[in-house]
């Protein structure tokens, strides 16, 4: 097994009197691809958030690379991205401007052969000098990925990366994601509620289901313990709580 | 580290995380005409009214005639106050505006560099704009404000710092309440005006009100360009008084921003900003 690089200890947040994520614990390994799956409101964005340091826990603890994101979060986050459909890039300036903004912000050395190789592998070539806001969905959701491979991060955290996409814009990102983490061994951690996303993507899974961790193994374990074909089954057990029962049917069977 | 990249700690890889908003900001005005003439417009506005005003006084009122040039004057640095102001607000509600609060709190950018490049566009914004009526000014109405001479730099330097504690503030506020209280950023230092004796002297307020003027840098500052124009003396301990309530000030600003980032990180209102 090899190292973590996320460690998430009885991670708790409330909003008032709301619970958004109940003691939550996980690792992530190095080198792997992590969904965190969940239907609304199961508290993956919350998670991601608190991983991130944008939001802070009511209680617990999160380290990313060995470092406490709670204490210090700026050692880390040079080495880390992320991208989300709840952020946005400034849209009255160019792709070409947001890029060079986001790489003078870490510090790429070399900003020109960054954004060339960028815009190689994520061909957006023709539209670098248009104004981000008036690109298409699958335009944008391009130059965002862009924006979180600048840094070439060791970890890289998706919120619904395919979040409205068609089906082939989709199937293209999920594409280049699968390439990119082949190229440089990169951590993925992946907020989704996208099945084939997860099966495709993921060596692990984490279930999230009304802030709680419900369940977590591979995609080929989860189907065969639920004795489901497709991970978009396992969603639908696990969000109509047919988890519970698993969990008792198989306590009982280590009983006997 | 990433070979690629550069030191992220130290004071240099600080500036460059701020050059890289300022940048930011730079392409938004470069890019858009309206809103560099939006920048000189009120200011110059503003001139043209008082400068007529100013005409019509002179031959009405034998203060005036004393000095024409001080209601200009205090039009004018009045605008570096608010301009200031504002300019932090709005450049700060750009970025909320646009949702790219999550983008650049998840880079190694820090709030105190946000705050720095949110005061370094101030004033180059406040510079276009009121620089552009001051320049105005002088083939309008034969005045030149920069026949203040040295005493208008250090009003401008007071005046530009307190606007940003004022802005600074409004934007933690935004942050904290959300875009529903955007308003403040307009309305928010119009409540020092009365106080501070843009127009007149401090003594015509009641003696209450005087004790509210004394803790206000803008007061100090407008008495103290008051002197230099109508009584053609600097007053040192005005200028100092105005600085020492603006080290408290910043301080206050930058204080205020920094708490109300992290209560924005305590509700989760860094990632759900926008229009």
């Amino acid at each position: 097994m090899s190292s973590s690089v996320v460690s998430v200890s009885r991670l708790c947040k409330y909003f008032g009197q709301v619970m958004a994520v109940d003691d939550i614990s996980f690792e992530v390994a190095s080198h792997s691809t992590t969904a965190l799956l969940g239907g609304n409101g199961a508290g993956k964005t919350t998670t991601l958030s608190m991983l991130l340091g944008l939001l802070l826990p009511t209680s617990g603890s999160v380290s990313i690379f060995g470092v406490d994101m709670l204490r210090d979060r700026y050692r880390v986050l040079p080495r880390v991205n992320f991208s989300s459909p709840y952020v946005d890039l400034p849209r009255r300036l160019t792709v070409r401007e947001n890029l060079t903004i986001y790489a003078r912000l870490y510090g790429i050395i070399d900003i020109s052969a960054r954004i060339h190789a960028l815009t190689e592998e994520l061909q957006i070539g023709r539209f670098l000098g248009r104004p981000y806001g008036q690109l298409s969905a699958g335009e944008k959701t391009r130059v965002v990925l862009a924006k979180a491979l600048l840094n070439e991060p060791e970890l890289l955290l998706l919120d619904e990366p395919t979040a409205s996409l068609d089906p082939d814009t989709a199937d293209y990102v999920r594409g280049l994601l699968e390439s990119f983490r082949k190229r440089t061994g990169t951590t993925i951690l992946l907020a989704s509620h996208n099945m084939s996303e997860v099966e495709r993507l993921c060596d692990d899974v984490i279930m999230l289901r009304a802030g709680k961790l419900v369940d977590r193994d591979t995609p080929a374990q989860l189907l065969t313990r639920y004795g489901r074909r497709n991970m978009e089954e396992v969603f639908i057990d696990i969000a109509r709580e047919r988890h519970l029962e698993i969990s008792l049917d198989q306590k009982q069977s280590a009983d006997k | 580290m990433n070979e690629g990249m550069r030191q992220h700690t130290g004071f240099l890889p600080s500036l460059r995380r701020i050059y890289a908003l300022i940048l930011r900001h730079t392409y938004l005005l470069r890019s858009s005409g309206p809103r560099i003439l939006e920048l000189m417009y009120w200011p110059t506005v503003q001139m043209i009214l008082w400068g007529f005003i100013t005409l019509f006084l002179v031959n009405h009122s034998s203060w005036i005639a004393q000095a024409s040039g001080v209601l200009l004057s205090g039009v004018l640095l009045w605008d570096v106050l608010f301009r200031s102001q504002l300019g932090v607000s709005l450049v700060f509600m750009e970025e909320m505006w646009s949702r790219n609060l999550g983008h650049l709190f998840v880079s190694p950018l820090r709030p105190t560099e946000l705050a720095c490049a949110l005061l370094s566009m101030s004033l180059i914004r406040t510079l276009i704009g009121v620089g552009g009526a001051a320049l105005i000014a002088i083939p309008l109405f034969h005045f030149s404000v920069f026949s203040l001479g040295l005493p208008l730099l250090a009003f401008f330097v007071n005046l530009i710092i307190m606007g940003w504690s004022i802005g600074l503030l409004v934007s933690g506020i935004v942050l904290r309440y959300g875009l529903g209280a955007e308003s403040m950023a307009w309305i928010a230092i119009f409540a020092v005006q009365p106080v501070s004796g843009v127009y007149y002297p401090i003594d015509t307020l009641p003696d209450w009100l005087q004790y509210v003027a004394a803790i206000l840098p803008s007061s100090h500052v407008f008495e103290g360009m008051r002197a230099v124009v109508v009584d053609h003396t600097f007053r040192a301990d005005l200028l100092l008084k105005a600085a020492g309530l603006n080290v408290i000030y910043l301080a206050a600003g930058f204080f205020s921003f920094l708490a109300f980032f992290n209560i924005a990180r305590v509700r989760g209102q860094l990632l759900h900003v926008g229009e």
